[in-house]
């Protein structure tokens, strides 16, 4: 596998500024070319076309900050797969390799299977 | 690293993001021609001929129009929403190989931006900033319609992150390199990796589906709920850059496809036709192109065909049937691949 060396990353450089001299180009001449008229009726975020009652930012239901959380969680454990899969071919003569992710992915399972059964994921 | 192969490389940063730029472009008039073949329609035809000057005609609309800012929104998160989202769906492409190299005058010139060897979780990393753009650009609106649609797309992206990790395990166990050019190269001629693993293939499909927003996972945008969803507040060139970056994703998402699962710019019996490297080069671009342009066809297809998912159908496919799935291909492939070793 190719060594890692920080001069390869030069390019994404280049492509990140283009981008950012992208975004802002697009940003400013839309800024610059298009009309302004403003009103108090118009400057009011849209809803209805009645008058917007109270804050948008109110409580949401708990189900989606249950499944970032367990977005944090099973990410990790994707993460951790990574470098095992990557050397997975090499250490193929290697019996406890397998077994291991096994061991792995069998508490990862556990896991999973609690949270179904607590119903974390359950929308109705 | 001396100072031609650094222009070059600026060079070819700046015409493939001219080439992404161009096709997402020429896609909203391809789903609209799409769109109105499947719907028996004729679809746009009054700018230039066949309405072929349609998107350049969109283009100037959006820079044109006027641009709103609400008043109770936070205004500068209102500006950022859309630059991100622009941002990250601009920078995905830098660790696709697009082709094999070219040598000119003894120079071997990559068509790779970048070929870093953590290749496709720079990719990961890139989509997952997305959803930053979207949660952005909804919470900054302060509208209800905004706020709802961005939950949802925040939800949806990440939960179908987890499975499109998981999916891409078994292809990263059996090329034992996470960098999309070896990935490529192993799949010389017709040995490409969607043969070996069409459940991943299928798992991938799926969450690119659903990672670019399009239907039927279209939710964060349904038009009949939520108005406009997280962009219902946009006008002007930033609602350009979120319908805009919608279209670059899904050109990234199909070329990241493409060159994963149905061999980049390989084609069969690459080697047999006697050319030189130069053309053979040039001729898999364009088998790649057509590849992606193939995919991107189908990303219209289905949205034309397949109406959009309820909520809690997305989420139990996301958690409840695809990840599974994923991990048991995992363990699958393991071992199928201990047995033939042994």
């Amino acid at each position: 596998m190719a060594t890692a060396n920080p001069i390869d990353y030069l390019p994404i450089i280049i492509q990140f500024i283009v981008a950012i001299g992208f975004v802002i180009f697009g940003m400013i001449g839309s800024h610059l070319l298009g009309p302004k008229k403003h009103s108090k009726v118009k400057d009011d975020s849209f809803e209805c076309g009645i008058e917007a009652q109270g804050n948008a930012r109110l409580p949401f239901n708990v189900k989606y900050f249950l499944t970032a959380i367990l977005f944090v969680l099973f990410d990790v454990e994707v993460i951790f797969m990574y470098p095992w899969a990557v050397n997975f071919r090499d250490n193929l003569g290697n019996g406890t390799w397998f077994w291991e992710m096994i061991l792995f992915v069998v508490f990862l399972m556990l896991g999973f299977l609690y949270i179904i059964k607590k119903g974390a994921l359950d929308w109705d | 690293m001396d100072i031609t192969i650094l222009i070059y490389q600026a060079i070819l940063v700046v015409f493939i993001f001219s080439v992404s730029l161009f096709v997402a472009m020429y896609s909203t008039y391809a789903e609209r021609k799409v769109a109105a073949f499947m719907q028996d329609r004729i679809g746009p035809d009054r700018a230039g001929p066949f309405g072929i000057l349609q998107p350049l005609a969109d283009g100037v609309k959006m820079f044109m129009k006027e641009e709103f800012i609400p008043n109770p929104s936070d205004k500068f998160l209102f500006v950022v929403g859309p630059c991100v989202a622009m941002f990250t769906a601009c920078i995905s492409s830098a660790v696709i190989p697009w082709g094999d190299s070219l040598s000119i005058n003894g120079h071997i010139l990559s068509l790779q931006v970048a070929d870093i060897n953590i290749g496709i979780l720079y990719v990961f990393g890139v989509v997952s900033m997305g959803v930053y753009g979207i949660m952005i650009g909804g919470w900054a609106s302060n509208n209800k319609y905004s706020m709802i649609g961005a939950i949802r797309a925040s939800s949806q992206l990440i939960s179908y992150e987890i499975s499109m990790g998981l999916a891409l395990i078994p292809i990263v166990m059996m090329s034992g390199s996470i960098s999309l050019k070896t990935i490529v190269e192993q799949q010389q001629g017709i040995h490409w990796n969607v043969f070996v693993q069409p459940l991943s293939f299928l798992i991938f499909l799926i969450c690119a589906f659903a990672e670019t927003n399009r239907t039927p996972f279209d939710l964060p945008e349904c038009e009949t709920e939520l108005i406009g969803g997280f962009h219902t507040e946009y006008s002007s060139m930033k609602l350009g850059f979120y319908l805009f970056a919608e279209y670059i994703n899904m050109f990234v998402s199909s070329a990241v496809m493409a060159a994963l699962y149905f061999g980049g710019y390989n084609f069969p019996f690459i080697h047999s036709l006697g050319l030189s490297h130069n053309a053979v080069t040039l001729l898999g671009v364009g088998f790649f192109f057509a590849k992606i342009f193939a995919f991107i066809f189908f990303f219209m297809w289905v949205r034309w065909t397949i109406p959009r998912f309820r909520y809690d159908q997305l989420m139990k496919l996301g958690w409840k049937i695809l990840i599974p799935l994923a991990i048991l291909n995992i363990l699958i492939t393991g071992a199928l691949m201990m047995i033939k070793a042994s």
